[in-house]
């Protein structure tokens, strides 16, 4: 708090919330009095939270062994997700979507079995494309930064283990997996953050996130800023959140060794 | 297997011709590549005024910085696309009535590039300013001691020091903005991934076409990272090795 109370910080203060209050008062805010278009904020930011949350968890777990493969695995194991890593980081999300989502999605109805199976009612909405697109690309990415995490757990702790006769899945599972995701904690946070701001790119195959909310008001009401600048605030709020929430992780495992 | 064979049936859709669409697909790349060379030289040259803002500036600059890298490094691009393209096409055209010119339609590219511009800037300021941080503190005070004025020092000795540092971050600013562009298709401007989507959805061999595209996307990063490679090596000239 001590930080703020600068002459100049609080001058920047007062004009900020002198903005909010201008923004506030002389924009349309009416909109949003509407219960239809609060039920759509609502769903809207419940969806991006989950698609958020589930494309994570799922890509890390895709992420583990890509990235041992990478860092320890054979050739014929290495060379595959190097190759995934590589295609994944080298084309455009937007891209891999529609490839996903037109592709694929295009194909299936012509395929019969598919179309009679029970899976049919869910593959034919767009959300388990964009989850696919979405865990893919942190598999991806995330893939890379295990491999490094892997690689950068210090040799004696293996060597270490494997002298007290631990088995090799053991091994995997208390040393070296927890310090390899240890290690990449903090950089994390910040990945969760730019897949937060991907997200909103499932909005160009129907799937109703916030950023497809926004513009739907956009569209009723020929309103153009306002719906923009709560976009804006939404997602600032989700961002904070995700800072906040591994701050709290990284304070609840401290980094013994520094 | 199936898409395979479904992609060698419709591979003619690609030829160069009009009945092909791959002269459609090279004016989308070329297009892609002049909105992220543009983004990216604005971007340095906002990420090297903020780098030095955020290190020397007054203090009030520094705040100010921190609120821009803030605010854009956590709001989606595609917001921050729509946002300044509406807000800065409003501006201009408020100013330009205010003066008695005509309203304008601001071109694609040009509002590409300023607003990829204006993101990449925040991250190109953050490289920047760590690879600054990262010369050797002797050397600046050496030139400072010499009497070299700022803009000397800053051109002789700091931007040639920190240029190895700040590469590999620029390197990868770079295949982002290159991947970026793909955002202004949702704003409909034709860049490659939206002129692939146009030829996807008139001749409905989406595969093809996607495909197609991504091995374009994946040519450029590969020559890209190639390039950076090789300027990384000339930057590195005359530094003894970091490994030993």
């Amino acid at each position: 708090m001590r930080a703020l109370l600068v002459p100049r910080r609080l001058i920047m203060l007062a004009l900020a919330v002198a903005l909010v209050l201008w923004c506030a008062v002389s924009l349309r805010w009416d909109w949003l009095g509407n219960p239809k278009y609060q039920a759509l904020i609502m769903q809207g930011i419940w969806n991006t939270v989950w698609i958020l949350a589930v494309t994570m968890v799922l890509g890390m777990l895709l992420a583990i062994p890509l990235g041992l493969a990478q860092a320890v695995g054979p050739w014929y194991l290495a060379t595959p997700a190097r190759v995934f890593c590589g295609v994944i980081r080298g084309t455009p999300l937007l891209l891999q979507l529609w490839l996903l989502y037109y592709g694929i999605g295009t194909l299936f109805p012509s395929i019969p079995w598919i179309r009679q199976s029970e899976l049919w009612p869910i593959l034919r909405q767009a959300w388990p494309y964009a989850v696919l697109a979405l865990t893919l690309s942190v598999a991806g990415y995330e893939g890379e930064v295990m491999r490094g995490a892997f690689k950068g757990v210090p040799h004696g702790q293996l060597e270490a283990a494997k002298a007290m006769g631990m088995p090799r899945f053991t091994i995997f599972r208390r040393i070296w997996l927890p310090q390899a995701l240890h290690r990449v904690l903090p950089t994390l946070g910040g990945e969760t953050v730019l897949q937060m701001k991907a997200t909103p790119l499932v909005a160009t195959i129907t799937v109703v996130d916030i950023y497809a909310v926004s513009s739907r008001v956009r569209q009723d009401t020929f309103i153009v800023y306002e719906p923009l600048l709560l976009l804006a605030v939404v997602y600032m709020a989700i961002a904070a959140l995700i800072v906040l929430l591994f701050k709290w992780f990284e304070s609840r495992f401290p980094n013994k060794a520094a | 297997m199936f898409a395979g064979a479904l992609a060698a049936s419709t591979l003619e859709l690609l030829a160069l011709s009009p009945p092909g669409w791959g002269a459609t697909l090279l004016s989308g790349l070329a297009n892609s590549v002049l909105i992220a060379l543009g983004a990216f030289a604005l971007g340095l040259a906002i990420g090297v005024g903020g780098a030095y803002g955020k290190l020397y500036g007054s203090p009030l600059v520094k705040d100010l910085l921190a609120i821009y890298t803030t605010i854009v490094r956590a709001v989606p691009e595609l917001v921050l696309i729509l946002i300044l393209y509406f807000a800065v096409t409003d501006m201009v055209n408020q100013a330009l009535i205010s003066f008695g010119y005509a309203r304008i339609q601001i071109s694609g590219i040009a509002a590409g590039i300023g607003v990829l511009g204006v993101v990449q800037g925040a991250y190109a300021t953050e490289v920047l300013r760590g690879a600054i941080l990262a010369v050797p503190a002797g050397q600046i005070e050496a030139a400072r001691a010499m009497g070299m004025p700022a803009t000397l020092l800053a051109r002789r000795i700091t931007l040639p020091l920190m240029l190895s540092f700040a590469i590999p971050g620029l390197a990868n600013l770079w295949l982002v903005a290159t991947k970026d562009t793909a955002l202004l298709a949702v704003v409909g401007f034709a860049e490659l991934t939206q002129q692939t989507r146009q030829a996807a959805s008139t001749t409905k061999a989406f595969f093809t076409f996607f495909m197609a595209a991504g091995v374009l996307y994946l040519l450029l990063s590969i020559v890209s990272t190639l390039l950076f490679n090789r300027l990384e090596q000339w930057a590195r000239k005359g530094q003894r090795s970091m490994g030993g």
